[in-house]
């Protein structure tokens, strides 16, 4: 444990005082998921090594073990990827009957739900969130997608009525490791259900579920080439990006690395689309249910360990209820169990990956130079794997680095106001704008909020709410285009 | 482990409660957002408990339940088998502990009196013309003088729904503080029955209400309306003694009765208890379930956990 963890540690909350329940660990069972030692890539519905002949290892955060070996794709790989979906395009996902298009989405979406509880565990095994989450939430949203997007297949032209809606062709996508199969499916099913063919890039620490996704693409039967996946780092992705053959990019991740694509493809005719990242206002008001504020803001920046694009990581309180709010977040913070992932009572797993915890403990190491006071849960961190404490930072200025930085871990800088005009002020005064979060009884203020607040979700009295039939996305800095929805299905098809 | 794990014992209460008014109450009142609570309880619902820490939960609710027999029939027999009961649930488990308390009408008393004499097992009545509480405020002081004098260590009441849901919170807070007093050295639950409350809002202000018009216990439901004790109610109950605790130092007590049939429904209680108020309200003195046929579900959950399998219904007594 480093000396920045060791200080100022809490004194101990409700949870560690009197009678003290151990709850015996409640591990999901690991026996049925095979996960081979290596994968390769999936290229026109085949497993195929890579050109390079080269594997990288994927660790399981949580331990540091290797869990698996990814295929490496260089550029070879990525043209006879983009030539499989260029293909399959021209050959067979453009002249198939929209319904029958809307079955092979169906049956991916049916096979998801048959594989969740396998699914559940690689997902918490390769990226270390916990299996309560991946199990309640990012299996069953994926499997919804496609549910979703296969009802519109076939009716595109309620979506765009008196236009003519045809596909844009070839779309080069490239996913995060926060919410990987997830993620996956946010990308793949509108894509699909408006006819176009893929080639999706996963990130690197979490391509097993996209593997899994394969062998599902291929047990559906879905025509080969119509969506392929090559794994690999930076260099793949910017292969991607930059390829001829694709006519759309889709990306989520950093703002750097958004506009690095942004620039790349300027003078191009692409398509682009990008969600990047957020350092969501999670604005409390002094009449807000407080207790709920409080699980909402546990919730918002929390669940998956912070590692959340529209993570409510700037807490603005007025200042009218600041004492209560800060000492019922200390007690709160202090019954969050950290540990292993696969323990269906974990509510915070690990940190993705080394360098993400090195980013983390980075941007916290600032804020106490910067002279924010620091509160640290004091629950034991397993000693292998990658962890961090639940922390929030009081007495934090809107110009000091964690309440500007996107710090995309379980950590919350927090900020007072005194009137909703101040609030709107600070919390759009950044160059992000994804989401957004209002507590307050009153119903015109929650209306007003959100007029003016300049984010692409705005939650009010909740947090961290999806759903397929929702458009997501961001304004400014956080990228452009929307997933979910009706709107989901624009940035994947041409109108005439 | 047959000790008694119920330490509070009847005639040592601490003096009268520094006096307080229903502003002290209604200035805690704040709203309370029904989706993020229910969601709150059904996350804490979700934890799952295995093993030691399981069989630890199972008996320690064993050690807060509040056997109870409310009925219009209820007589002698019926209230000595009860006791019984009460007393030694499980003869071929000496681990097992006994309840917290027998919970009957006024005339019964007398009976459980008898059949409980030598054990900690505590005596605890309903009053204040129950379930109901239509009826005068010098009959509802009357008859809890008189059950206290008949024996019970507790007394369980009812508030006035009628006053409360007219605005007429005066009147609740009064009358609590009067049956307060005349409980004497017994201790006051004070029953909201959330079921005829119209929010969690609500819920929340009787509750306050109630505490600080001198309750040791609030309680949820009198078991006789279609909604009795739920998850989501009992944790909007927590919160508002937790706030208490804050503003006054007192610990409150808390009992959701009604409506709670089964072992793992009872750990979800715990849990909630434990990650809401923490390790020092998990004991009976802070926190009771009224409940009857539970008792048998969490006997045929430890002997499961004893002899890895599950005994047919017939093995396990109905009193």
């Amino acid at each position: 444990m480093t000396e920045l963890e060791t200080r100022e540690r809490l004194t101990p909350g409700p949870a560690s005082s009197a009678v003290v329940w151990e709850y015996a660990p409640s591990l999901e069972s690991t026996d049925h998921v095979k996960v081979a030692s290596r994968y390769n890539l999936f290229i026109g519905g085949k497993f195929v090594e890579p050109h390079s002949k080269k594997w990288f290892p994927s660790l399981n955060p949580a331990t540091e073990e290797q869990l698996s070996e990814i295929a490496e794709a260089d550029k070879q790989d990525v043209d006879k990827a983009v030539a499989a979906a260029r293909q399959a395009y021209d050959k067979v996902w453009r002249r198939i009957s929209a319904s029958d298009r809307a079955k092979y989405i169906y049956r991916i979406a049916r096979l998801i739900q048959e594989k969740a509880r396998a699914l559940a565990v690689v997902e918490t095994l390769d990226g270390g969130k916990p299996i309560k989450e991946s199990r309640d939430i990012d299996i069953p949203l994926a499997a919804a997608h496609f549910f979703y997007y296969a009802g519109w297949a076939d009716k595109l032209e309620y979506a765009f009525p008196n236009r003519n809606v045809a596909p844009v062709g070839v779309a080069g996508q490239i996913i995060p490791w926060n919410f990987p199969l997830l993620m996956a499916a946010w990308k793949l099913a509108p894509a699909l259900a408006a006819g176009n063919t893929i080639v999706l890039k996963p990130a690197e620490t979490t391509s097993v579920s996209a593997m899994f996704l394969a062998e599902i693409l291929q047990e559906a039967d879905l025509p080969p080439g119509v969506v392929n996946i090559i794994t690999g780092a930076g260099a793949t992705g910017a292969a991607l990006v930059s390829h001829d053959g694709v006519d759309k990019v889709a990306f989520t991740g950093s703002t750097d690395v958004g506009k690095r694509i942004q620039r790349s493809l300027a003078g191009t005719k692409k398509k682009l689309t990008l969600e990047l990242g957020g350092k969501a206002p999670n604005i409390v008001f002094e009449d807000a249910p407080l207790d709920q504020a409080v699980e909402g803001i546990i919730n918002g920046i929390y669940f998956n360990q912070g590692h959340v694009c529209c993570a409510g990581s700037r807490l603005f309180v007025q200042e009218s209820v600041v004492e209560p709010v800060i000492r019922k977040l200390r007690e709160r913070i202090q019954t969050l169990r950290v540990g292993n992932p696969l323990d269906k009572n974990t509510d915070v797993g690990a940190i993705n990956s080394k360098a993400q915890l090195e980013k983390i403990r980075e941007l916290v190491e600032s804020g106490v130079d910067e002279g924010a006071e620091i509160f640290q849960s004091s629950c034991a961190l397993p000693q292998r794997g990658y962890w961090f404490a639940p922390t929030f930072f009081t007495g934090v200025s809107q110009s000091y680095r964690i309440a500007q930085e996107e710090i995309f871990g379980p950590v919350l800088s927090v900020l007072t106001f005194r009137t909703p005009e101040e609030a709107l002020e600070k919390a759009n005064n950044t160059p992000y704008g994804l989401s957004a979060g209002v507590w307050t009884e009153k119903g015109s203020r929650i209306l007003k909020m959100a007029q003016q607040l300049k984010a692409g979700v705005i939650w009010a009295n909740t947090y961290n709410k999806f759903d397929p039939t929702s458009p997501f996305g961001g304004y400014k800095e956080s990228g452009f285009g929307r997933e979910g929805g009706l709107h989901g299905l624009a940035p994947y098809v041409v109108l005439s | 482990m047959s000790e008694s794990l119920v330490t509070h014992t009847p005639g040592t209460l601490a003096p009268a409660l520094l006096r307080r008014s229903l502003g002290d109450a209604l200035e805690m009142v704040h709203g309370v957002d029904a989706v993020a609570l229910e969601e709150r309880a059904a996350s804490l619902a979700k934890r799952s408990l295995k093993k030691e820490s399981k069989v630890w939960g199972l008996k320690l609710a064993i050690s807060m339940m509040d056997l109870t027999t409310l009925e219009g029939k209820d007589t002698r027999g019926k209230v000595h088998a009860l006791c019984q009961k009460a007393m030694r649930p499980d003869p071929s488990d000496p681990t097992i502990p006994h309840v917290a308390a027998v919970c009957v009408y006024p005339t019964m008393v007398p009976f459980v009196r008898q059949a409980l004499k030598g054990s900690s097992v505590h005596i605890a009545a309903v009053a204040t013309g129950f379930p109901s509480g239509q009826t005068y405020t010098s009959v509802k002081v009357q008859e809890t003088r008189e059950t206290v004098a008949a024996g019970a260590d507790e007394i369980d009441m009812v508030i006035d729904r009628g006053a409360f849901l007219s605005g007429n919170y005066q009147k609740v807070f009064d009358e609590i503080a009067e049956v307060k007093e005349a409980c004497g050295p017994a201790h006051l639950k004070v029953i909201l029955e959330t079921g005829e409350l119209a929010n969690y809002d609500q819920v929340r202000k009787a509750s306050l209400i109630a505490m600080f018009a001198g309750a040791d216990f609030i309680k949820t439901s009198t078991g006789k309306v279609t909604v009795n004790a739920t998850l989501p109610v009992t944790l909007c109950m927590l919160e508002a003694i937790r706030d208490f605790q804050h503003v006054t130092g007192k610990k409150i007590g808390i009992k959701p009765a009604g409506g709670i049939s089964n072992a793992k429904l009872a750990l979800s209680y715990l849990v909630m208890l434990y990650e809401t108020l923490g390790g020092e309200w998990m004991n009976p003195d802070l926190f009771r379930f009224g409940a009857s046929s539970l008792l048998n579900d969490v006997l045929m959950q430890l002997r499961k956990e004893r002899t890895g399998a599950y005994q047919s219904g017939d093995y396990f007594t109905m009193d």
